[in-house]
């Protein structure tokens, strides 16, 4: 598993990960009511917004953490918003994508630089 | 820049697990641990307390002699009935300037010695500044130091407060009585922003977080943060100033024509006459050009203030903007609260919403999107005030 500075979490399993966002981001964030996902399919570079999230406070913009393309989204959670808030690095996962570089993933943050940020 | 200011409860609020947000230069509470969708349906079920104290309060004393002067001089500021305004009870009205837009929306008290205000935090200063301007000659304005708000809403609200209170029980809506909860010094008024029974309690800052952990002590009181305030205001089809009303927005343009008292619209009597009379009178008789009316977006996307508003999917007429717009946790889908052309809004039931530049229907709706719950008659009876 590995994070990036803005709060999303990669799970590698083969050359896909899957991306949600943090415990962290979801306690900030607060409680969410809607979720607008990419395109399955959809070519996706690093940093572009590719995610809306909003919570009952504000709209906020998910960015891709890195190239790829889309290749899962998690209906679920635009049925749901609040399974991103009750279990965010579960069942509250956004989408999974394949790596144009795999080799991309290694350079995240890993779990402790990610807490170190958070403190 | 200036220092945030904190109210007297800042403490009580951190122990109670706050998240704080700067608003009108003081740092509240914006939510608790339960967050503002448990929040808000818990004041609509049970009771919530809200600590205003960054609203403000306003004296307004008469100089010896000149009571009747004061009235009339209160009554050029604003629209409302203060000529036959009982002691004891209070009144919504609006700050009007020249042009007939509004300084900031307050509730005035009738204590009987003198007026009772309360007024945003973010107009606050310039309220007293306006009041003073206008009535320096009849009056005595001051702008209260020291003195907490809280606001305690919803349906148990009566039941919590009548155990350290008793008389509450015989207030209705709008009234306004100077008593003690505990042994504590309160002006109490039967009224809110939530549209919910509930009451607003005035006391010493001294006195605050003492009465407040009193309150704490009946489990179904829960702490609700500015979050919650809004979304509980917006589906009571209230209005939040610098939202939905501002100085370029006349009361009758807000959908708030009800409170231009029926005494004040006789263009013979002298007491028509208020500042931006010759606007809103006007207004009164022909309809204005923009109204404030209630929006259902259609799909689940909110549509939040400053959302542009247009007649069809072309995006070629705009015809208003969204002035608050959220989620409603009871309604458990996103509403919107919109200034729009009056033509359009009869013409159209869906309109177009621009949200990150997708133009989205929403059908048109009356206010409020949950029906105010205030206790308008005495227990017991069916007196209509």
């Amino acid at each position: 598993m590995k994070y990036t500075e803005e709060h999303e979490w990669l799970r590698l399993e083969g050359d896909v990960v899957t991306v949600g966002i943090t415990q962290h981001a979801s306690e900030q964030l607060g409680d969410l009511v809607f979720v607008e996902l990419p395109s399955d399919g959809q070519e996706i570079s690093k940093d572009q917004e590719i995610v809306v999230i909003e919570s009952v406070k504000a709209a906020s913009d998910i960015l891709a953490p890195l190239d790829g393309v889309i290749t899962a989204v998690n209906n679920l959670i635009v049925e749901e918003p609040s399974l991103v808030n009750s279990d965010p690095m579960g069942e509250g996962w956004f989408f999974k994508m394949k790596l144009k570089n795999p080799s991309d993933f290694d350079g995240l943050l890993d779990k402790e630089d990610y807490e170190k940020l958070t403190q | 820049m200036d220092e945030v200011k904190r109210t007297p409860l800042y403490e009580l609020h951190k122990k109670l697990g706050a998240k704080f947000v700067s608003f009108a230069g003081y740092s509240m509470p914006v939510q608790y641990t339960d967050g503002v969708l448990k929040e808000h349906l818990h004041t609509r079920e049970y009771a919530g307390f809200f600590d205003v104290s960054h609203m403000g309060q306003i004296t307004v004393w008469p100089q010896k002699g000149k009571e009747q002067d004061l009235i009339k001089c209160l009554e050029y500021l604003m629209p409302c009935d203060l000529v036959s305004l009982p002691v004891n009870r209070q009144s919504y009205s609006v700050l009007t300037n020249a042009q007939g837009g509004v300084i900031d929306d307050i509730m005035i008290a009738n204590r009987g010695t003198h007026y009772h205000i309360v007024a945003n935090a973010s107009q606050k200063n310039a309220d007293f500044e306006h009041l003073k301007k206008h009535i320096s000659d009849t009056g005595d304005v001051c702008l209260l130091q020291g003195k907490s708000l809280l606001a305690i809403q919803g349906p148990l609200t009566e039941s919590i407060l009548s155990k350290v209170c008793p008389e509450t029980t015989k207030m209705k809506f709008l009234d306004h009585y100077q008593t003690k909860i505990f042994s504590f010094p309160c002006l109490i008024s039967r009224s809110g922003y939530t549209g919910e029974d509930g009451f607003e309690i005035s006391v010493d800052d001294k006195d605050v977080a003492s009465l407040s952990q009193k309150l704490f002590e009946n489990t179904h009181l829960k702490p609700i943060g500015l979050g919650a305030r809004d979304s509980l205001r917006m589906e009571a089809g209230l209005c939040l100033y610098g939202n939905d009303l501002n100085e370029k927005i006349t009361p009758p343009e807000a959908s708030l024509s009800w409170s231009i008292h029926k005494s004040r619209r006789t263009k013979s009597s002298s007491r028509s006459e208020f500042l931006g009379s010759e606007t809103i009178l006007d207004q009164l008789n022909k309809g204005t050009d923009y109204i404030r009316v209630g929006l259902f977006p259609s799909g689940k996307a909110p549509m939040r203030q400053g959302a542009e508003i247009y007649a069809d999917s072309s995006g070629d007429r705009k015809i208003g903007v969204i002035t608050s717009g959220g989620f409603s946790p009871t309604l458990s889908r996103p509403i919107s609260i919109s200034r729009i052309l009056r033509t359009s809004a009869e013409q159209h039931n869906e309109i177009f919403v621009k949200v990150r530049g997708d133009l989205l229907p929403a059908k048109i709706t009356n206010l409020p999107f949950i029906p105010s719950k205030y206790k308008k008659t005495y227990r017991g009876t069916h007196e209509i005030y």
